[in-house]
């Protein structure tokens, strides 16, 4: 791409054509989608990407010694070489095919930290974690006495660096923090983290679900041992996802399951394993979904994460001072640097009733405890709304949602 | 995008409707009953809404008091403070007959039997036109259950 490419600003009517289902209504108005951080829409790139293979192309990998079957191993393996060329990774064998960001820090509790973390040592994690970066971490520490420990964070929703760098021992094996908060928007400073866990020690974990939608990601340059991503978040199917890991750790790591395709020779007294990717990729695999990450992932490079990342602002800086406006509003989570998301509370109305009302007004946010249990009890909620926004959104749709809590509020007088 | 064909066009006055959000504004009943001779704890785990239940029975099998406390949206408490109005003063035996015919009534299809026996409640009929809402509406009455089975934890 040339630079003069890369310095226009977005065509965002284009890109919309691009999302088929943005055209769609819901309750009778033209569908609001503000529900990205949970699972992000398709263009049609990929729709018909999946829709082709399955149509022209479909067969096994890896197996078969026929044509289409080979055809269908090279394609993935494209895939995979994309995947690794979007986060920068050095090799290939790097990038892991797996189901979701949740599977990869399973793999990673099963290959690494099991194996290689003893009663007593230490895992960091933070306050503002998303329930599949606590759980699976939790299970192991019961279960091999590993102990847990929580960076707090601050009032605006940032991490405490300096607590985080109280907590950083020689003990610490491992410290597993979000590049992005679903709940909050907070970005953290990853590079940062991982040079002082790296001082002192410790291998990092960094749960991309949200970061790799909306900042460029570059894995030698974070310096990370891990990070993980979700294709359904950034615009690619579901059940596919991507654990990248140093070549060196991946070697040394346990296969997480056993079964087909990850062997090199099984006899019913020993098995040796497949060399990395393949040690972790038991099974047939996802193959169409492998196949559809990759026009995603096409579409985001293509738009440029510096195209994207200014347009996603001047939304959330639209969206944070039109709420900031709404009497009874109140944004959680004000960190300086924030992805963006609006998380809110509206006096005493319950967000399940401010979802249900916009809902009626074609508007889709999320309400709950978004899978953060822990942080929304930090602000001493039970539950929020949020707004989440992608690069297919627009001013004239904040305005909506901004109607739409003011209809919110009428009902609740 | 549609409903499902048997449910009724959505309306949100047939969901929000004065009575409903006058008990959500001032809930009745809303108070910890000290060593209740009955209880339980209502969780709605997908939305977060919960409830802690509270009755006192006269050797009779009257209720001779009830109270609820916990956090919720405006339908799950609205259900849970209206439930607590209609409960005082009847027999176990009468509370259970409204109570399965409530929820027989919110649940399934075309009931008119328990149409008759449910009174008031009639008025969370606009809520089934909302069908991830009608959990809100039965959590409190599940927990009623609860706490006359001597359950005294609930997860949905
Ligand atoms: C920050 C974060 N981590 C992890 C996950 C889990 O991702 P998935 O459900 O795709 O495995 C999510 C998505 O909900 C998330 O937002």
């Amino acid at each position: 791409m040339t630079n003069k490419i890369k310095t226009q600003t977005l065509d965002i009517n284009k890109i919309r054509e691009d999302f088929p289902v943005l055209a769609e209504s819901m309750n009778r108005h033209p569908l609001v989608y503000l529900d990205n951080a949970a699972t992000s829409q398709k263009p049609k790139s990929v729709i018909n990407r999946m829709h082709d293979f399955y149509s022209k192309q479909y067969a096994t990998v890896h197996r078969g010694v026929y044509t289409l079957s080979q055809n269908s191993t090279w394609e993935c393996d494209l895939v995979r070489n994309k995947c690794r060329e979007f986060l920068n990774a050095r090799d290939t064998s790097e990038i892991i095919f797996v189901r979701g960001t949740t599977e990869a820090i399973n793999l990673a509790a099963f290959g690494y930290v099991r194996k290689f973390l003893k009663a007593g040592d230490e895992i960091i994690i933070s306050e503002m974690e998303h329930h599949a970066n606590i759980v699976p971490w939790q299970l192991l520490s019961q279960e091999k006495g590993f102990k847990l420990k929580v960076v707090p964070v601050s009032d605006d929703g940032e991490l405490l660096m300096d607590a985080y760098q109280k907590l950083l021992t020689e003990k610490t094996k491992l410290v597993a923090i979000t590049h992005i908060s679903n709940a909050l928007g907070t970005v953290n400073p990853i590079k940062q983290i991982t040079h002082l866990a790296h001082q002192a020690g410790a291998k990092v974990f960094i749960d991309g679900a949200q970061g790799a939608v909306h900042l460029k990601v570059d894995v030698q340059d974070i310096g990370c041992d891990f990070y993980a991503f979700s294709g359904h978040k950034i615009y690619g199917p579901t059940g596919i996802g991507v654990l990248y890991a140093k070549r060196e750790l991946l070697e040394a790591m346990d296969p997480y399951q056993g079964g087909g395709e990850m062997i090199e020779l099984v006899t019913f007294e020993k098995t040796t394993f497949a060399k990395p990717p393949l040690k972790f990729e038991a099974g047939t695999p996802a193959i169409v979904e492998t196949i559809g990450l990759g026009p995603a992932l096409d579409y985001v490079m293509t738009l440029g994460f510096d195209r994207i990342e200014a347009y996603e602002q001047s939304l959330l800086k639209y969206a944070t001072e039109k709420m900031s406006q709404i009497e009874g509003l109140t944004i959680i989570g004000r960190a300086k640097q924030k992805d963006a998301l609006v998380s809110f509370t509206l006096k005493d109305i319950h967000p399940h009733d401010i979802g249900t009302i916009l809902d009626q007004e074609g508007i889709a946010i999320r309400t709950g405890h978004h899978c953060a249990q822990p942080i929304m009890r930090r602000f001493g909620l039970p539950a929020t709304a949020r707004a989440s926004f992608a690069f297919y959104n627009t001013k004239e749709e904040i305005d909506k949602l901004v109607a739409g809590i003011e209809k919110v509020k009428e009902v609740f007088a | 995008m549609s409903q499902p064909s048997n449910v009724p066009e959505p309306q949100l006055d047939h969901l929000y409707q004065e009575v409903i959000l006058d008990h959500n504004k001032k809930p009745r009943n809303y108070k910890v009953i000290p060593q209740p001779q009955l209880h339980s704890h209502g969780l709605n785990t997908l939305c977060g809404d919960e409830y802690f239940l509270f009755l006192n029975t006269s050797p009779e099998g009257k209720v001779t008091d009830i109270g609820f406390q916990g956090s919720g949206c405006a339908i799950s408490k609205a259900s849970a403070s209206i439930m607590t109005t209609l409960v005082k003063d009847k027999t176990i035996e009468e509370v259970k007959i409204l109570k399965d015919s409530f929820l027989d009534f919110m649940l399934k299809d075309g009931i008119t039997a328990s149409k008759e026996k449910i009174g008031r409640l009639k008025m969370f009929e606009g809520v089934k036109e909302f069908p991830v809402r009608v959990k809100c509406a039965t959590l409190i009455w599940r927990t009623l259950e609860d706490a006359l089975n001597n359950i005294h934890e609930r997860k949905e």
